[in-house]
């Protein structure tokens, strides 16, 4: 093939791949990155609707004192890290565990099934799963007894009374957490399980010539197998650190518990869509964007120098 | 070695472990079978808390009235309309940004202006009240649009589906280049139908998503009649806290028990089947996705 026709060739391929990524990339600047700026100029601004963004009064870090006097900013952020941090280390240890415990297993239609039943909490959005669980977790009350959990618990003899899981500022907390894991364990138990299947076999046989029972082959064969997508698992979870789960809380929540679980997401609802207070909302969502793509960032770098992993 | 007998400890962890995990997987059940049995049983015996995971005083009225509710139909039917136009949507447009992000940067120079774009796009996030008014501006506000235009692009399936194109043989594009076929004949008829498996992975969570996510119908709907299920769910089952904003815990602890308990159940189950149906092909499929997604990059 000569030069230039070589060159034509690359221009007409390259001429069709602009087409394609015309009308994607024209959505995604209108409604992903449009918004970033209009962000930006709200955060500094006495926003006002009816005066639009390049009407509304300038009014310079006004906004962001406010939100450091306010008194709902500071315990929404220590929410908001107490419940992530938990979440993060609960998905990813309770998985690890639940796939080792499922990879012991060699009855094949009982390993089936448990995976069919554990990986469907996951497909459940969080408006069915608050459904399901205000009801499984209420105390009862004047007009009703105690639902599932509390009866069980009642009947066990583990409790006295009825405990209002949701509704109290000493079980809230603990209750996002655990449900959170249970919503997810299985599926995320997928990777893990994954990578089980990876080890080669060989290497069990040599620890076991060498004296190694099943508890020394998990220490020495299965935990090392499987590290490095504990460690690359771990990396890619630091970017949520400031994401305790808005679609969770917002459905669970309630004022009785704001103390313990209002988080950052659903004070950027109430200030933006409930109070119409614009310009503190976008204020307090800017400072989260900023923090977010700085720890997402750190991640994929340690990801990509540590586990060799690239996101593009 | 007589290491191939099963020593005791051996046997004993093992029985352990097949309760352990047959008692983890019934925790998942319990709830859904709850649900179930609640949805099938008279109010009153759900009031004297008699139903756990078998129906008492079987009954399928809650069932006849929801069938018989409007509000619950015309939600279905906004839902229903979502999803058929806004899964294709995302489907098309994963394909439009995966092809030509797969190619090498020599193959195409401005590829890494588009990845660093996407990259702005996928990380940085504009926040509530910004993207509400962009919405707002661009006349979406009570249409179905709303719903399906600001999220077309889903950048994680488009990640997925370009590093699936990538383990393509050049080959096969070079020879139909040859034959004299275009970038796009060659994403058409050679990459499409090799990729089926990933793009079926990346219709079905397009459809989970579409289907579960209950918030736009909610913020971008002035009215009740253009929320989709889940939003109808939303205020159905949960909300009673939003209108609670003020009350003491005494009432808002009555109030989340007085509605009736087997409706709800009715209507979440109703709300569950579509997923059941497509359970079985997701289960095929998910974790060639998350594989492919997560672990190979």
């Amino acid at each position: 093939m000569t030069h230039t026709k070589k060159r034509r060739y690359r221009n007409s391929s390259t001429f069709l791949f602009h087409a394609m990524l015309f009308f994607p990339v024209a959505l995604l600047f209108l409604y992903n990155v449009l918004p970033i700026p209009a962000g930006i100029l709200m955060a500094f601004q006495n926003f006002q609707p009816g005066k639009g963004f390049f009407g509304s009064e300038f009014v310079g870090f006004k906004n962001f004192i406010r939100l450091w006097r306010l008194p709902d900013t500071l315990p929404a952020l220590r929410n908001t890290v107490v419940i992530a941090v938990w979440k993060i280390a609960g998905n990813l240890m309770v998985p690890i565990v639940f796939a080792l415990l499922l990879n012991e297993i060699r009855v094949k239609w009982f390993k089936r099934t448990v995976q069919t039943i554990t990986y469907l909490p996951y497909f459940l959005s969080w408006v069915i799963v608050a459904g399901i669980l205000i009801k499984f977790l209420s105390p009862g009350s004047a007009a009703s007894e105690p639902g599932f959990l509390n009866t069980v618990l009642l009947n066990l003899g583990l409790i006295k009374e009825p405990v209002y899981f949701l509704g109290t500022n000493a079980t809230f907390q603990g209750t996002i957490v655990v449900s959170d894991i249970w919503k997810g364990f299985g599926y995320n138990s997928i990777v893990y399980l994954a990578a089980l299947t990876g080890i080669d076999p060989s290497l069990y046989e040599a620890a076991a010539i060498d004296g190694a029972g099943r508890w020394k082959q998990t220490v020495h064969v299965t935990l090392p197998g499987i590290a490095p997508f504990i460690a690359l698992m771990t990396i890619l979870s630091i970017g949520n650190v400031l994401n305790a789960g808005f679609d969770q809380i917002f459905n669970l929540y309630s004022p009785a518990v704001y103390a313990s679980g209002d988080i950052i997401d659903t004070l950027v609802y109430r200030m933006g869509l409930v109070n119409k207070q614009y310009s503190l909302s976008a204020a307090i969502g800017l400072l989260k964007s900023i923090v977010s793509c700085i720890l997402v960032l750190a991640g994929y770098r340690l990801a990509d120098r540590y586990a060799g992993y690239k996101v593009w | 070695m007589e290491k191939t007998r099963k020593s005791k400890g051996r046997k004993v962890f093992l029985c352990l472990n097949y309760v352990i995990v047959a008692v983890i997987t019934l925790s998942c059940m319990i709830p859904l079978l709850n649900l179930l049995a609640m949805s099938f049983s008279s109010s009153q015996a759900i009031i004297e808390n008699r139903v756990f995971l078998l129906p008492v005083d079987f009954t399928t009225r809650a069932y006849e009235y929801v069938l018989k509710n409007k509000e619950f139909w015309t939600s279905v039917m906004v839902s229903a309309k979502r999803v058929l136009l806004g899964v294709p949507l995302n489907v098309v447009m994963t394909i439009l940004v995966a092809y030509p992000l797969s190619k090498s940067d020599h193959a195409f120079p401005a590829r890494k202006y588009y990845v660093a774009f996407m990259l702005v796009a996928m990380l940085f996030n504009g926040g509530l009240m910004p993207t509400y008014f962009i919405v707002a501006k661009t006349g979406l506000i009570d249409t179905i649009w709303s719903l399906v235009l600001p999220g077309a692009v889903p950048i994680f399936s488009c990640i997925v589906l370009m590093n699936f194109f990538r383990g393509i043989p050049e080959e096969l594009e070079e020879s139909a280049r040859l034959d004299g076929a275009n970038q796009f004949q060659v994403l058409i008829r050679i990459f499409l139908p090799l990729s089926k498996p990933s793009i079926a992975t990346v219709t079905l969570f397009s459809l989970i998503w579409h289907w579960n996510s209950w918030f736009e119908g909610l913020i971008y709907s002035n009215y009740t009649q253009n929320y989709p299920l889940q939003s109808y769910l939303q205020t159905l089952v949960v909300s009673t806290t939003e209108a609670l904003r003020t009350s003491d815990l005494k009432t808002i602890m009555e109030l989340t028990q007085v509605n009736d308990t087997n409706m709800k159940s009715a209507q979440i189950f109703i709300s569950v089947i579509p997923l059941m149906l497509v359970y079985p092909f997701l289960q095929k499929y998910f974790t060639t996705g998350l594989t492919l997604g997560s672990v190979k990059g």
